[in-house]
């Protein structure tokens, strides 16, 4: 177990690319961490460089307090789970677990009680004399988790350990890792560009987009206040719906109808010398149908009326789909999104769309329209330009 | 009225699926049949000449009216014999071993690694293959006898390699590329040296192609009669394609075609071994289950 720090790491490729543009982090010891992103934006590469797996350009890696930028992966001591399990086939189960102890040189007694403990954890000591071939995909990702815990190292690594699997076993298995990190107590480091399980795993969670480190905080921070666009419509699901908007005798002018300001948002955008141009971020939960409302709770927020285009009633909520007339909010970060997304594509995606969740109780229908309240003390607002969230006045640092 | 019309015939192809299917293993079966009696017929040929006494062998009949085993006891008091086997099977087992080890280092290197010269190694490997052997014979007769290599099995083996490699090469590198570049890197994670990942993880992966490999090596090395009958001279390095040649008959007009087939009958059988024992080795999908399936 170790703490891992990431100093200034740079990974620069032969043609001159950025891999990882100047990333630093620093993990606590057994602390579960993600790194979250589109495909592209270097997550994979900076858990490369952890492992050794890549050269690090420039800046210091160290584990447990001791540069590691020049070892061998296998000096390392940290041990790592990959997307495709990447089990040894011609080797059985307990070949598989007992590898990495034989080349440490245990002997083979110790080789047999570790491996016996691990598949005892793991749930695969039926199993243990199967070959990857005649296994299940969710049983050869638990080989592959076996493989790396036999052997207690510094850390664990995971490059989108279960990414394919199918939904449901997705999230059997993202609660026994989770179980699993608690239980060994070692830091791990994870990547996945599936925000939700980023969200539900772990610690802290780091953003990145394009080999630069975005945002770096628990779920619940980057939840509720996002550093930026990017951020903002990355981390939720569904995402958080943006809108231009300018900033007009102290209210916002949205294709919504007008959005009043809380007095402290007032205050900081003044403060912050925000242009009148903005972009504003409201999540799909602070929408309500104004038939629900209490009545004290109305002044809070704003009603606009518009037309269901779609219904989905999920039981415990309803999530109501509005078309939303004139402009959209425009921004690289956006875009960037939104080709992640791949809705780039699709006409009719989800650009122009909002999103809104009522409650189960809402009498909401399609085609109908219908009133619906905003909760305008929620509202994120972003520099259209830069991305950056202006709702703070906290210059809101990288890490936190 | 478009939709209609074409799933109609689908329909009906589909109805009569497996009366096609009946058919066309038919087919397949005669097509099997005749490259099979057209590849076997030579051989049971040779078979039955060598069976044949020396009265009958030019009867033409397909089955010996008369048996005997004498065209083989003829083939064994021949010392030349004994020790040309000796000589073919020592001198293409080291060639094979040889070829093989080194072109499974070769091929890892190609299909792995970036490094400088990559592809003029490729061209060339692959100029060496084309190259017209005959056109060697006179230069290395030259050489092997100014080095003292002349007659002796290093002086067979060395060429043996020499155009070996090249397919070898071919073969492995396919092999290596089929391989998850993962594995390697799972291996470095749980604590491997570059050696000891190629070695417990790489090399037994590609088994399979080391085994194809080396068949089709030894058959190379085996049935080579060119560089055998120009490198050798003596019964020291001479191996059984030439000793066949030089077989004579009983006398000087007696035409030794008896021993000639029972000699090369007897050539086939370590060749038939080989396959069969190298086969089992062959585990098709020996890499299945090694990533997600």
């Amino acid at each position: 177990m170790a703490d891992i720090v990431l100093d200034n790491v740079v990974k620069r490729y032969p043609d001159g690319t950025l891999g990882a543009d100047h990333v630093n982090i620093e993990i606590a010891d057994g602390e579960f961490i993600i790194l979250v992103g589109p495909s592209g934006c270097g997550k994979s590469t900076t858990l490369n460089m952890i492992a050794g797996l890549e050269d690090i350009s420039d800046g210091e890696l160290r584990i447990a307090g001791e540069r590691v930028n020049e070892k061998a992966p296998k000096d390392r001591d940290i041990a790592m789970v990959f997307q495709s399990y990447a089990l040894y086939p011609h080797m059985t189960v307990r070949e598989n677990m007992a590898f990495p102890l034989k080349l440490a040189k245990m002997d083979k007694a110790e080789i047999d009680k570790k491996v016996n403990d691990a598949a005892q954890i793991l749930d695969l000591t039926q199993h243990l004399d199967r070959k990857p071939a005649n296994m299940s995909g969710g049983q050869r990702q638990r080989v592959a988790m076996g493989r790396a815990i036999v052997r207690s190292p510094k850390a664990f690594l995971m490059d989108e350990p279960l990414s394919n699997l199918d939904a449901k076993l997705r999230v059997q298995m993202r609660t026994m890792v989770s179980k699993l990190q608690q239980r060994l107590e070692t830091t791990t480091v994870y990547v996945t560009h599936d925000q939700t399980e980023a969200m539900t795993l772990g610690d802290r969670i780091v953003v990145m987009r394009g080999g630069v480190v975005q945002q770096i905080g628990s779920p619940q921070k980057l939840y509720d206040r996002p550093n930026n666009l990017f951020v903002a419509g990355f981390i939720g699901s569904p995402a958080m719906n943006f809108l231009p908007a300018t900033l007009e005798d102290g209210v916002f002018r949205t294709s919504l109808g007008d959005l009043t300001l809380s007095d402290e948002l007032r205050r900081n955008l003044e403060a912050s010398d925000a242009p009148r141009e903005l972009i504003v971020g409201i999540r799909p939960e602070h929408f309500e149908d104004a038939a629900l409302v209490e009545e004290h709770q109305r002044p809070k927020g704003s009603v606009f009326t518009a037309e269901v285009d779609v219904l989905e009633s999920m039981g415990s909520d309803k999530f109501a789909y509005f078309t939303v007339q004139g402009e959209q909010a425009m921004s690289d970060d956006l875009a960037d999104l939104a080709a992640d997304a791949g809705t780039a594509d699709v006409p009719g995606g989800d650009a122009g769309t909002l999103t809104t969740r009522l409650s189960a109780a809402s009498t909401a229908t399609e085609g109908r329209s219908t009133e619906v309240w905003v909760d305008t003390s929620k509202i994120q607002v972003f520099d259209p330009n830069s991305g950056k969230n202006l709702t703070t006045r906290e210059a809101a640092p990288v890490t936190a | 009225m478009a939709t209609a019309t074409a799933t109609e015939p689908r329909r009906a192809r589909s109805a009569s699926s497996s009366g096609t299917a009946d058919n066309k293993k038919l087919w397949w079966s005669i097509a099997n049949l005749i490259v099979l009696l057209y590849a076997l017929i030579p051989v049971l040929w040779i078979l039955s000449l060598s069976f044949k006494t020396a009265d009958t062998v030019t009867d033409g009949n397909f089955i010996p009216r008369a048996w005997t085993l004498e065209n083989y006891a003829q083939v064994f008091a021949i010392d030349l014999f004994t020790s040309a086997l000796i000589n073919s099977i020592g001198i293409a087992i080291i060639s094979t071993v040889l070829a093989v080890v080194i072109g499974t280092m070769a091929a890892y290197a190609i299909a792995r690694l970036d490094f400088p010269g990559k592809k003029v190694l490729v061209g060339i490997s692959l100029l060496i293959a084309m190259f017209p052997q005959i056109s060697l014979v006179s230069p290395l007769f030259n050489i092997e006898r100014a080095v003292g290599l002349f007659d002796t099995w290093p002086g067979l083996i060395l060429p043996y390699i020499t155009f070996a490699l090249p397919l070898s090469i071919y073969t492995l590198s396919a092999f290596f590329r089929e391989i998850p570049w993962e594995l390697e890197k799972a291996a470095q994670m749980d604590g491997a040296t570059p050696l000891q990942a190629f070695r417990s993880v790489i090399v037994p992966l590609a088994a399979p192609g080391v085994f194809t490999t080396a068949i089709l090596v030894f058959i190379f090395c085996w049935n080579d009669f060119l560089f055998a009958v120009s490198l050798t001279s003596t019964t020291r390095s001479q191996t059984a394609t030439v000793a066949i040649s030089q077989f004579t008959g009983a006398s000087q007009f007696a035409e030794p075609t008896g021993s000639i087939a029972a000699a090369a009958v007897l050539l086939t059988i370590p060749i038939i071994i080989f396959v069969l024992f190298f086969q089992r080795r062959i585990v098709a999908g020996l890499t299945s289950g090694a990533v997600k399936g």
